[in-house]
């Protein structure tokens, strides 16, 4: 399509378009395109539609009794299938490329049977015939502010660190906000030319409570008017070099300092424009446009605030044209409500904020589908990400977020909600690092994982020996992967918060994208089939032992497990025993052993849930004696297992298997499963970390009828990286070996030291009605 | 009468069925609201309802006999008033009427060309003005009675006045000049340099409240100080009305100067301020003259009369075709101000009177709602506008009196008084009186 990209960058004018993507990389996926919906603003469309995405993916199979004959002595195949997920694209460009962007999707939709395109935004009517003539598509217009509210709960739900705060000079320019539980009620200010104010009480629940016509085209059109400014970025340029106080009559210009008894500061604006009228000059464009810029956005800042105390609202979200990531203006209206409010409210910025009218339009056009009854899943792999605060930063990254910009979100099979037993759902923070407040931390995980890049690469070629076009493949995933990576060390806050978490999730993405499922399926296999030929013994063995020692060894069993790890690059190839070796003697670095055991002599727990980490010495001769232990004791054991592939971990495919083959082993895990005293689930991720709010709701169900009292969490990505400072509501057990030893460094230990964190948890406020 | 029984025991002791300690708002609310009527023109005389004792505490009554302790309490003449604000200097001066012939011997030179220059005198210099039509003729204060003068020049012409000051010798009359605003802080060196004036700096919201309550005591009969526009929907209909403010609190005191401030009042001395915002008057003077080149409020405001602000603003109806009904917003609704204005063609269709119109508008809408959600807020279903924003400005105080209306659907009333900008100074002046 070299042609068509040719055509569309000739159209274009001013901006640099050196760096643009062709369409087709930009409208993926048209094949199966339905349900299409376009926002047209006043200078961006946005536009929206359904697709499916056919993905390989790695499904493990028991071999049936006659056929295991004929195999080697493997427990379990592997196969590649093919799999059709849902996936919805957004895709935002300047109005300029609207004629040639509905041209190519002309083009290149087949297989449709779309007969209707949902509308929204103020460009819609006049952008109608064009539509209906180029897509031969029925237009259908949806209410703007509805569509906003729409887009909004779904971005807030589906999309976690959706919304942060903006400080300008801070370490960290954004600060991403935890999702609330509870989306709901929240304030929507939204700044387009007019100011609208609504209050979001139920997803059907809004109401525009106020506004005010002083919005961006207040700023635009006097802006113009006053500078002879054409463009609205130019206007904001200029702001943001400009002088307001040349125009602006301050506190101190009429009291030659502060007002002290009202506790104004002599640097408060007390009449703006007041000095235009007495001084007898010339002001420069830059000034007047901070003037202008000062006084819509403190005046928008306090209607917002008055608004918002009148309701009692405390979460107040801003957006529109006037926002839209641009760093002046959402400085500006921080400052404005942090004045007005005291710092009781803070105002919340949303990465998404440009898409919300096109994901609404969508959304009321697929209602039969029921988009809202699934959870979603922003994909890294296909989304450009919030792009740079500072224009002057990264002047490139900005023109090409001017031209196009993506948003890809997948379906998720399950839908995910909080873990029943966090102690507070709306406080918890899975990540225990914020790699974008912390520079020394990002720059040494961004180097390994940068680092780690030809290690990837070379076992995703492996895994696939019979596809000759693996290499070709691979070679794009390692383009991908390594442009996410330079992306994120340019602008950390490009996905929300940048963490260990997100650059696994971001290579995970970026593997599925080039259909590469499950690089390590071989590995696993090999490794798995090694350790069950192994359990009997290492079960025999510690059952050989006395009460005490046996807890001990069971414990060092997890951790010695955990020590084998191919996700880990501190390690290579063995299957020896011989690492427990690695499992220093206690003290350990977190040692709350003497606690667990002291508890170990107590009464049973009544349920555990267990967060497994990896496949072969980990979950058989680690995790499985471990659990066992726990059926003994008369615990119920729920093993908790990734839905789909994650480096090397166990799947809840594979586990099922595995269970099986050692319950034909072993009648004690055989007993388990029959009196359903031991059940596995899945969580619903396909991390190598642990998001425990966004967890499968299948497993919150089975959590809380089975008033689980313990929860188990293995592992360095689950245990450490994530949810290190995770408090839950009932006791719980992290264990992990820190194999990474810059992460040891930093917690004060060494390469290999052992985290084994027992907490009681706070009891649940209401836990009763559990 | 601004005064509690506290501030206003210099006078109690003429007025022997008054208690020291009652408050004026009790008074208040003895009197009948109809009672004023009954009054002669001038503001001079007291009621004859319970309530007259009350006002009489600071008003000359003929015939009573000064008593010593009033006439020591008195500072002596002049009486001045300043309020030194961002963009205006208002000055007000009592001018006594009731000189006997022996005071008149012992008044000084000095002192009777300065009441000679003001009374005499419409205007001063390039740009001191009196608003004539503002006096308070035979005005009884602390048992003097006389004509209450407001005068007012551009704070940038401070200095010319403190060079007239200084000529006329002010400083010998060893007098004490009350000034509140900011400019009271800001020039106070001024003032003693340049004039050798020491002055006395006041709170200007103190005084602001205390001037309005004051005023609007004293104005009885026609023209009444307090006013409200009847049918402020209807453009045909839309009248001028009085107001009898006998029962003021609590009420939404919104001060528009070159900036606004917006105080909640429960009782004379019970108020606080509520917020402010700085697009005020200095906002529309100061915009007007970058857009039109005009360069002075009458200028602004004439043009302002002229235009058409509908070419410039973005209606609800330019957007949606008509009302936007999902929202109950009608199509005659500002949905952006100078929204119209991001076209060059529609740039080019514009004139200088439609711009100035526009930015009134945008000020006054503006001022409208912020007013109406800290009447919300502050659950308060009165508001009196007062500043030199609204002087010869009928337009702003039309849309104050429709928007407050339509908005809070009949529920907030929009009130105005005549001395819109001078309670500050007024205030100021019962300092000097009445120190508190």
């Amino acid at each position: 399509h070299a042609n068509c990209a040719a055509s569309v960058w000739k159209s274009s004018h001013s901006l640099d378009k050196s760096i643009t993507l062709p369409p087709d990389e930009i409208f993926r996926n048209l094949e199966n395109a339905k349900r299409f919906a376009i926002d047209i603003g006043g200078s961006l469309t946005k536009l929206a539609y359904y697709s499916t995405v056919q993905h390989k993916v790695a499904k493990v199979r028991s071999f049936d009794n006659t056929a295991k004959e004929a195999s080697s002595e493997k427990l379990y195949e592997i196969s590649v299938q093919e799999e059709i997920t849902a996936r919805l694209h957004f895709i935002k460009f300047e109005n300029a490329y609207i004629e040639t962007c509905l041209d190519f999707i002309k083009d290149h939709l087949v297989n449709t049977d779309t007969k209707l395109i949902k509308a929204t935004g103020g460009g819609a009517h006049k952008f109608k015939d064009l539509i209906e003539k180029k897509l031969g598509l029925k237009v259908d217009k949806e209410d703007e502010m509805t569509c906003l509210i729409r887009g909004c709960n779904f971005v807030l739900r589906n999309i976690p660190h959706e919304a942060f705060i903006f400080t300008k000079h801070a370490d960290s320019e954004f600060r991403f906000q935890n999702t609330h539980p509870d989306i709901f009620p929240y304030l929507l200010v939204n700044i387009g030319s007019g100011v609208s104010i609504i209050k979001v009480e139920s997803e059907d629940k809004f109401e525009r409570i106020g506004g005010s016509s002083i919005g961006g085209g207040t700023f635009w059109g006097l802006g113009a008017l006053l500078t002879k400014t054409k463009r609205f970025d130019e206007l904001l340029q200029l702001a943001s070099k400009g002088q307001h106080t040349n125009l602006d009559m301050l506190v101190k210009d009429i009291y030659g300092g502060s007002y002290g008894s009202l506790g104004l500061t002599g640097d408060l604006i007390a009449s703006s424009f007041g000095k235009s009228a007495t001084t007898d000059k010339e002001f420069s464009k830059e000034d007047i446009a901070k003037s202008l810029l000062h006084m819509i956005s403190n005046d928008i800042g306090q209607l917002a605030c008055l608004y918002a105390r009148l309701h009692s609202l405390t979460r107040v979200y801003f957006g529109g044209f006037f926002i839209r990531g641009h760093p002046v203006t959402m400085h500006t209206i921080t400052y404005s409500i942090n004045f007005f409010t005291k710092g009781e409210v803070q105002a919340l910025f949303l990465r998404h904020e440009g898409y919300l009218g096109a994901i609404g339009a969508f959304l009321k056009g697929a209602e039969e589908d029921n988009p809202n009854q699934y959870s979603w899943g922003e994909n890294y792999a296909g989304s450009s990400g919030l792009m740079s605060a500072s224009p002057d930063i990264n002047p490139m990254q900005r023109a090409r977020s001017g031209t196009f910009d993506m948003l890809e979100m997948d379906r998720l099979e399950r839908k995910l909600v909080n873990l029943p037993l966090l102690e507070d759902p709306s406080s918890y923070v899975p990540d225990t690092v914020d790699l974008t407040v912390d520079p020394l931390a990002r720059e040494y995980w961004l180097f390994c994982f940068e680092d780690a890049l030809d290690g990837v690469v070379k076992r995703a070629v492996a895994s696939q020996p019979d596809l000759p076009e693996a290499v070709e493949r691979a070679e794009k995933f390692r383009q991908k992967y390594r442009h996410k990576l330079q992306t994120l060390r340019q602008q950390p806050f490009a996905y929300g918060s940048l963490t260990v978490r997100s650059l696994l999730d971001t290579r995970e993405h970026c593997l599925n994208e080039f259909n590469f499922p499950d690089p390590y399926s071989k590995i696993k296999q090999r490794e798995n089939d090694a350790a069950l030929r192994c359990y009997q013994k290492a079960v025999a063995a510690l059952d050989a032992l006395g009460w005490e020692e046996k807890q001990f060894a069971l414990v060092r069993g997890v951790l010695a497990g955990n020590v084998f790890d191919w996700g880990a690059k501190a390690f290579f190839h063995s299957t020896s025993l011989l690492l427990l070796l690695f499992v220093p003697e206690r003290p350990w670095l977190v040692d709350s052993y003497n606690q667990w055991l002291q508890r170990l002599k107590g009464p049973p727990h009544k349920c555990a849930v267990f967060f497994v980490d990896n496949s072969g010495m980990d979950i058989i001769l680690g995790v499985m004696p471990f659990v066992r232990e726990l059926l003994l004791r008369g615990t119920e054991v729920v093993l908790a297992s990734n839905s789909s592939p994650a480096l090397n971990d166990v799947t809840n495919g594979e586990l099922q298997i595995l269970t099986e083959t050692i319950a034909a082993m072993d009648p004690i895990i055989q007993a388990g499963l029959k009196e359903d005293r031991l059940v596995l689930v899945q969580t619903g991720s396909s991390s190598p970390c642990l998001d425990l709010g966004r967890l499968d709701k299948e497993l919150t169900i089975v959590v809380r009828e089975r008033r689980a009292d313990l929860v188990v969490i293995e592992g360095m990505g689950r245990a450490v990286h994530t949810n290190y400072f995770a408090r839950l509501s009932c006791e719980s057990l992290k264990m992990a070996v820190i194999k990474n030893p810059w992460l040891a460094e930093r917690l004060g230990g060494k390469l290999f030291s052992v985290v084994f964190k027992y907490e009681l948890g706070e009891p649940q406020e209401g836990s009763v009605s559990l | 009468m601004a005064l509690n029984g506290h501030r206003g025991d210099i006078e109690v002791n003429n007025d022997e069925d008054e208690t020291p300690t009652k408050p004026l708002r009790s008074a208040r609310e003895e009197m009948t609201p109809d009672d004023p009527a009954d009054e002669p023109a001038g503001g001079t005389a007291t009621t004859g309802g319970p309530g007259a004792s009350a006002r009489g505490a600071s008003l000359h009554r003929p015939g009573t006999t000064r008593s010593d302790s009033l006439r020591r309490s008195r500072p002596p003449f002049p009486w001045f008033g300043m309020d030194i604000g961002g963009t205006l200097v208002k000055l007000v001066y009592f001018e006594p009427k009731d000189i006997t012939a022996e005071e008149e011997q012992e008044e000084v030179e000095n002192l009777k060309s300065i009441r000679r220059y003001l009374t005499s005198n419409t205007a001063y210099g390039q740009t001191g003005i009196r608003d004539v039509y503002l006096e308070l003729k035979d005005l009884s204060l602390c048992g003097r009675t006389g004509n209450l003068h407001f005068i007012r020049f551009p704070t940038y012409d401070l200095p010319a006045f403190l060079q007239m000051v200084r000529n006329k010798h002010f400083s010998s009359l060893h007098t004490t000049l009350c000034a509140t605003g900011g400019g009271a802080y800001k020039f106070e060196t001024d003032f003693r340099t340049m004039a050798d004036l020491q002055l006395q700096k006041l709170d200007e919201l103190d005084c602001l409240i205390r001037g309005v309550l004051f005023t609007e005591s004293v104005v009885v009969s026609d023209p009444s100080e307090c006013y409200y526009f009847e049918n402020p929907s209807d453009p045909e209909r839309c009248e001028q009305k009085p107001y009898g403010l006998q029962d003021p609190y609590p009420l939404l005191l919104v001060n528009i100067g070159s900036g606004v401030s917006i105080m909640a009042v429960y009782s004379e001395t019970d108020y606080k301020r509520v917020t402010g915002t700085s697009l005020g008057g200095g906002t529309f003077l100061g915009l007007c003259c970058l857009l039109t080149g005009c360069s002075t409020f009458e200028e602004a405001l004439e043009m302002a009369s002229e235009g058409e602000s509908t070419r410039v603003d973005k209606l609800v109806k330019d957007i949606y075709g008509g009302d936007y009904e999902r929202f109950g917003l009608p199509g005659w609704a500002v949905a952006s101000s100078f929204g119209n204005m991001l076209t060059s063609e529609k740039r080019e269709g514009v004139s200088k009177a439609d711009l100035a119109r526009a930015t009134l508008v945008t000020i006054t809408n503006n001022i409208g709602s912020i007013t109406r959600m800290c009447a919300l807020n502050e659950n308060i279903n009165k508001v009196v506008f007062v500043g030199n924003f609204l002087r010869v400005n009928t337009l702003s105080m039309k849309l104050l009196a429709y928007a407050m209306d339509y908005w809070s659907k009949g529920q907030l009333k929009a009130l105005f008084l005549r001395h819109e900008g001078y309670f500050g100074a007024v205030g100021a002046l019962l300092e000097l009186l009445h120190p508190s």
